[in-house]
Parts: C-alpha cells; sequence; structure tokens
C-alpha cells in the first residue's frame, strides 16, 4: 500500500514535470513579441522589462530559472495585469472554479446514479425511454447551447414571477452557483447515468441477486443492500477523469454566466498573450488533475477490496 | 399419473437396428458468414443505428455536393437582408435612382415624414420646438417610454433653422421610432421632445436590381413594380450571409476537422500501441510511459496552448493547426486499446502455429494482429468523431477555433448566441447541426459496437 502510494506520487511528480516542460516549450514558440503593447518603449525601459522578465537570457537559462522557481512555488508575474503574481491570482479565481465543479460533480454523481437506477428498474418501459432519450440530449448538445437556453429560460421564469428568483448570472450566492452547476454536470450526468444503467442490468442478472431473491428478501432491501451498492462501483471509477472534465470545463459555464473563476480568466489570458498567467495556470490544472487521478485511484482500493491497487 | 409398471415395454427388433450414415447429418444449415457480413445483418437489425448511417450519409452529400445544388457564396452579404429569419417576406419595391433631397417639406405641422420611408431613406421634417436652441434627431427600435431611451443620435442641429433630416444611415425595412429633441442653449438634451412611428418598406432600383442578378436586360418591370430579393431558405445571419451556404461551408470545416483529426490520431494510435503490444518489455513500458504523459495533460488548455504556439497569420484559416494539435493530444487512448488487444492477440494459439510455419513478423501483424483489432479500432473512431467535433465546436466558441471569417458551426453559434433573444435562428441552425451530427455518430457507434465486438456488447 505504501510503496505503492509512493510510486504514484514519484509518477505524478514526473508527470507534473513533463506537463511543465511542455508548456514552457510551447510558450516560448508562441509567435510574436510578449512586449509589445501600443505604448512606444524606449530600449532602455525594454532591456529593463527583458531583464524582470529574464526574456535577456538564453532559452535554457530561462527553464532552469522557470523550474527553479516552480520547484519554490512560484509562478512569477503577469505579464498584462502588473504586480500581480501568477499565485494570487490562482488562489483568487481557483476556489471559485473548486466550487463550481465539486457542486456539479456532486449533482452529476447523485443525478446519474439516481436516473441510472430507475431506468434499469423501470426497463423497457416508459420512464425507461424518457429518461434515456434525456440522456441521449444530453449527450448531443453542446453545452454553450445549454448555458444559453437555460439563461434564457432563467430569464422567463423571472419575468413570470415578477423577481428574481434566480439570477441569470454573476456570482456572489448559493444562488448564482445553482444553474451554472446544473449545466456544467449535465453531460457527466448523462454519461454517469448510461454507466449506472448497465451497470444496475449486469448486476440484477447476477448469482448473488439470485440467492437473494430465493432467500425471500424484499425487493427495496434487495434493490438498496445489493443491487445498488455493487453497481454503483464502476460510476466511482470512472469520477477520477470526470473531475478533470468538469474543472477544466467549466470555461464555457464561466463566460456565459460571467463567473470570476480561473476557467475565464484564462481564456482572457489566452486572448491578452498573458505568457506567465498561461503557463503557470496550465501547470497548476495539470497538477491538479494528476493529484486528482492519483487520490481517485487510491481511495478506489478501500472502497472496492477487490480492485488490486498494485496492478 | 398412470402407472407404468404394469403396461410392458414394447420393443421392435428395429428399434436396436444401427441407422445408415447419412450425409446430411454433417452438413451445415446456414450459409457459413464471413466476419463483416454478420456484423451488417447485425448492424441492419438495429434500427436507430441504420437512421444514423443514413443521417451521417445525408449530412456528408450536404457537406461535399450541398454547395454545387446551392450556389450562393457563403462570404457573399446581402444589405438589404440582414438577420432575416427564414421565411420572411422578400419582396421589394423598385424605386427610382436616390436623387439628394432638396430640403422642400409639405405644409403639414410636428415632426412628419416627407415621401414614402423606405430602406433608401426616410426624410424627416419638424416644427421648432418650444425654447429650442438646436435639435437632435434619434432613432429607436423601440418607443421611447418612460426611462427617454430615445436610441441613437442620428444628427445635431445647433441651428433652429434647420428642421429636416435625411436618415440614410443602415435603414432597414422595420418599425423605428424616430425622436426630435430639443436642445438647450449649452447644447444639452431637455425634456421637450415629439417621436413618431415610421415603417420602413424595403425597395430596390432597376439599376440594383440588375446588378444583383434578379432582373435581365430586356426585363419589362417598371418603377413601381415589385419584385423578390434572393431567396434565403433558412434565412442570413447579422452579416446578411446566406445561412443555408454557410451551414454548408461550416460542415466543411467542421467536418473535415471532426472526421480528418480522429482518422489520423487513431491511425498513429494504432501503430504506436501494435508496436508497443507487439515488442513488449522496456520498449512498451517506455512508449505507454509517454502516453501516459500525453494522457496527464490537460486537454483543453492544451489545445488553446498548441493552437497559440502555431500561431495563426493573417488570412489563414486556423484549420491545420487545429487538426495537428488535436492528433498530438488525442492519439493515446486508442494506443491503449489496441495494445491490450495486440497483447491479447499475442498470446493466441493462432499466432503460435503461424509463427511455427516460419510467417515473418510483418506478416503475423499485418495479417493476424491488426484485422482482428479493426473492429475495436472502427468503434473507437465512431466515437471520437462527435468527441472531436464537439472540441471544434467548444473552441470555436470561446474564439480559440478556426479564425473568421471563415465559418464552423461553433463559431456561427458563438455569433448567433450574441443575438439570441432578437434572431433565434442564428443559433438555433448551427446548434441543431451539430447536435445531430454527434446524436448520429454517437448512436452509429452504439450500433457498431454491439454488431462488431462482442466484448465491448452492451448489457441490452
Amino acid at each position: 500500500m505504501w510503496s505503492y502510494t509512493l510510486k504514484r506520487l514519484v509518477q505524478g511528480i514526473i508527470t507534473v514535470w513533463f506537463i511543465a516542460t511542455a508548456t514552457f516549450f510551447a510558450m516560448h514558440s508562441v509567435p510574436g513579441d510578449p512586449l509589445l503593447n501600443d505604448r512606444a518603449m524606449s530600449p532602455e525601459i525594454r532591456a529593463n522589462l527583458e531583464a524582470k522578465y529574464g526574456l535577456d537570457q538564453p532559452l535554457f537559462t530561462q527553464y532552469v530559472v522557470y523550474m527553479t522557481n516552480l520547484v519554490r512555488g512560484d509562478l512569477g508575474i503577469s505579464f498584462v495585469h502588473e504586480n500581480q503574481s501568477v499565485n494570487d491570482i490562482i488562489s483568487e479565481r481557483f476556489p471559485v472554479s473548486a466550487i463550481l465543479g465539486i457542486l456539479a460533480l456532486f449533482i452529476a454523481a447523485i443525478g446519474g446514479v439516481i436516473w441510472g437506477a430507475l431506468t434499469a428498474l423501470y426497463r423497457n418501459r416508459l420512464p425507461d425511454y424518457i429518461i434515456m432519450f434525456l440522456v441521449i440530449l444530453g449527450i448531443s448538445v453542446p453545452s454553450f447551447v445549454v448555458a444559453a437556453l437555460s439563461q434564457l429560460f432563467l430569464v422567463n421564469v423571472n419575468e413570470l414571477a415578477g423577481r428574481t428568483l434566480l439570477p441569470v448570472a454573476g456570482w456572489g450566492s448559493v444562488l448564482h452557483l445553482l444553474v451554472p452547476a446544473l449545466v456544467l454536470g449535465l453531460s457527466t450526468m448523462a454519461y454517469l447515468t448510461r454507466l449506472m444503467r448497465s451497470s444496475m442490468l449486469e448486476i440484477t442478472n447476477s448469482d448473488f441477486v439470485r440467492t437473494a431473491k430465493a432467500k425471500g428478501l424484499p425487493p427495496a432491501r434487495i434493490f438498496t443492500r445489493h443491487q445498488l451498492r455493487n453497481a454503483i462501483l464502476p460510476v466511482v471509477t470512472v469520477l477520477g477523469p470526470q473531475v478533470a472534465i468538469i474543472t477544466t470545463g467549466g470555461f464555457v459555464v464561466e463566460i456565459v454566466f460571467a463567473i470570476p473563476g480561473l476557467g475565464r480568466f484564462f481564456v482572457e489570458a489566452v486572448q491578452q498573450l498573458d505568457y506567465t498567467v498561461i503557463m503557470g495556470t496550465t501547470v497548476f490544472y495539470g497538477a491538479f488533475l494528476v493529484v486528482m487521478v492519483i487520490l481517485v485511484d487510491l481511495i478506489y482500493g478501500y472502497i472496492d477490496p477487490r480492485i488490486k491497487l498494485e496492478q | 399419473m398412470t402407472d407404468l409398471s404394469n403396461e410392458a415395454p414394447v420393443f421392435d427388433p428395429t428399434d436396436f437396428e444401427a441407422l445408415a450414415r447419412t450425409q446430411d447429418a454433417n452438413a451445415i444449415s446456414r450459409p457459413s458468414l464471413s466476419y463483416w457480413q454478420d456484423a451488417w445483418i447485425r448492424l441492419k437489425a438495429n434500427r436507430r443505428a441504420i437512421t444514423s448511417l443514413y443521417i451521417i450519409i445525408f449530412l456528408l452529400l450536404f457537406t461535399i455536393v450541398g454547395p454545387w445544388v446551392w450556389r450562393i457564396d457563403p462570404a457573399i452579404q446581402d444589405l438589404d437582408q440582414i438577420s432575416q429569419p427564414p421565411g420572411t417576406d422578400r419582396s421589394a419595391q423598385i424605386v427610382e435612382d436616390y436623387i439628394a433631397w432638396d430640403g422642400s417639406t409639405d405644409g403639414g405641422s410636428g415632426l412628419r415624414v416627407i415621401g414614402d420611408p423606405n430602406s433608401q431613406a426616410v426624410r424627416l421634417t419638424w416644427d421648432m420646438l418650444e425654447n429650442a436652441d438646436g435639435h437632435r434627431i434619434y432613432r429607436n427600435r423601440f418607443p421611447v417610454g418612460e426611462e427617454l431611451a430615445f436610441g441613437i443620435p442620428l444628427a445635431e442641429y445647433l441651428d433652429n433653422n434647420i428642421v429636416t433630416h435625411e436618415d440614410r444611415l443602415d435603414v432597414r425595412p422595420d418599425t423605428y421610432f424616430y425622436t426630435v429633441v430639443a436642445l438647450d442653449d449649452r447644447g444639452q438634451t431637455t425634456d421637450n421632445f415629439q417621436t413618431i412611428e415610421v415603417e420602413v418598406e424595403r425597395v430596390t432600383t432597376l439599376a440594383e436590381a440588375l446588378e444583383r442578378g434578379l432582373i435581365d436586360e430586356n426585363s419589362s418591370l417598371q418603377v413601381g413594380d415589385s419584385i423578390n430579393l434572393e431567396a434565403h431558405p433558412l434565412g442570413t445571419d447579422y452579416l446578411g450571409c446566406d445561412m443555408l451556404a454557410r451551414l454548408m461551408a461550416g460542415a466543411r470545416v467542421s467536418l473535415f476537422i471532426g472526421i480528418g483529426a480522429p482518422t489520423l490520431f487513431v491511425l498513429f494510435g494504432v501503430v504506436f500501441g501494435s508496436v508497443a503490444g507487439f515488442m513488449g518489455g522496456r520498449v512498451d513500458q517506455f512508449m505507454m510511459r509517454f502516453a501516459d504523459f500525453v494522457v496527464a495533460l490537460p486537454f483543453l488548455l492544451f489545445m488553446i496552448l498548441f493552437k497559440i504556439a502555431f500561431g495563426i497569420g493573417p488570412g489563414e484559416s486556423g484549420v491545420l493547426p487545429m487538426l495537428i494539435a488535436l492528433v498530438v493530444l488525442m492519439w493515446p487512448a486508442t494506443a491503449r486499446l489496441v495494445r491490450g488487444q495486440i497483447i491479447q492477440i499475442r498470446e493466441q494459439g493462432y499466432i503460435e502455429a503461424s509463427k511455427l510455419l516460419g510467417a515473418s513478423t510483418p506478416y503475423l501483424v499485418l495479417r493476424h494482429m491488426l484485422p482482428n483489432t479493426i473492429g475495436v479500432v472502427l468503434v473507437t473512431l465512431t466515437f471520437e468523431i462527435p468527441r472531436v467535433i464537439f472540441v471544434e465546436a467548444f473552441l470555436s466558441f470561446i474564439g480559440m477555433g478556426v479564425a473568421p471569417p471563415t465559418p464552423s458551426w461553433g463559431s456561427m453559434s458563438n455569433e448567433g448566441i450574441r443575438t439570441m433573444l432578437i434572431t433565434p435562428h442564428e443559433l438555433i441552425f448551427p446548434a441543431l447541426i451539430i447536435s445531430i451530427t454527434v446524436l448520429a455518430f454517437n448512436l452509429l457507434g452504439d450500433g457498431l459496437r454491439d454488431a462488431l465486438d462482442a466484448r465491448m456488447r452492451n448489457q441490452e
């Protein structure tokens, strides 16, 4: 167990190093001049700025400096937002994205399990068809369309109610969170519903469920204790990669709902070519994902002892 | 129940004679089917998959043959029909060529229109407002209302003698509310205003109609007749471009990326995975570790990063950088899958037999291993296509995809979403076609998986 954890950690560190290196060299091959803006610049100021950002050094030296700073946890200073460090920007913006992502994942997981179990219970009957139709819609409609339509719906609802029941955009209260989180979690929920359904159907045909029925257990007990608990396992296994999809997939939702999260800031930084912010955010997200995947892998071992961690 | 013990068993000596050996006991009653014939029969039985297949064929026809049938250039702007939903009245009255207004008015009073208000020009005149030191003219698409929303200012006259204004600023066939507001001695607006509702008619001139190819030179149409402007079956977008033509042009980009990129990276994944799986040992470990690194990259962030790293020069569409970035980032899933399959197949008896018969490595891989993975690969390909279409739409939506003016379904949705409330058709059509495409490929993928691969078959 401990040796496995250690091995995964070392692998994770190497992966983060790979991500950081790839980011560094991708960013340094971007055409254009990072110091070029509309202000005229005297050669002295330019030289000073280049020195400030270390751009007067050879590429390899820059890489070493960048890596050393990274190990210290220093992601540099923003090019556009002067005197603001990337660390500050991330620590200010990321909690917003994280709250949204966690809530979305929560909604998706709960919804996926409930809907999936329902479809399996009502297999080939009306509820099954309705839910599976909605699932197919959830998988096929792009998230920005869902986001825009839900905003339109909110506007109409608020107009009908005569007051703001749920805010259409922005950030601040719990009410601001609900609809964006639902939209963000929708495709994951659809995916989990499908997974849960097939897993439930598989369990329903298994030997131990037949035994439980033969023993004369009440159906409700078979459903909760035997079917549901076993069917949830594959859902838990895919939650790791889904964390990644949800936390980085928040761009659209954050843009459409005007939520001041890291995703929206990243898109803005890309549009303004804020080199250090782009690099810092990418490395941060990469490291975050690596940690999440390792965590979820370790949790499997506890949930399902049948999964051998050594594999 | 009858008691059987009382009845003596009746056997005939013939019951103990050996049967004649017949040939047809061994005969195979059904014709033998190849893997692909079997798969095709299974697929045909799946109605959803077959419908999806037809939809995909239709989409491909729409993309490839469509522009030959509907020969409108998607870049041409029809400035008389901007943001028109499908099915709008497109008749226009033919009027005289534009003649500058000499400023002559009629004898009416108050804010009023001189002549017919049409898309060529709206001519306004008014009586000097009380205590005015000049006037400002506004135009709006909505009534002024309580909050005094006048709209866009058109002109300002600080001379009380000028009480006429000719509006030629992008006049569209629509209902406008013109307002004239009195200005005080410092040029500030006062509460003193008059407003008028004007219904603007769509007009065109003979010369213009001729130029746009709506009539030919020996047409008998006269001033005062009405003609139909260009038809736009799906309406026009905010620049007056034909939606149908743009959807077709967008389909070229979206489907080119959506089918091209998965084909390339699945091919690469097959080569990478089969080499790793076949070599095994350290080579395999090293190659798969590399694939793990690529998987660990935050996908969308790196898509954007690669896009800016490649850079889009002026006049380039940015399709190629996106294709390369997709291939670079998305191959590992296929590679892992194929490697797993190859490792499984490598241990099979028929590979051993083939080796004993002296088969060379390329023969083993090409003849035995790859054909046995092709079902899985095909299913993966079908599922990767909708994913890539989504990624393209997503990137174009946040402005990181193909560069304008190249249309793609994603960038069309992005443009449509801004005017969603007034002209919803600009969002609905691209969003609908993305959804249908993704849906069709997903359902076909489900069907193919059920038909091709017993191991991956759904529990249904």
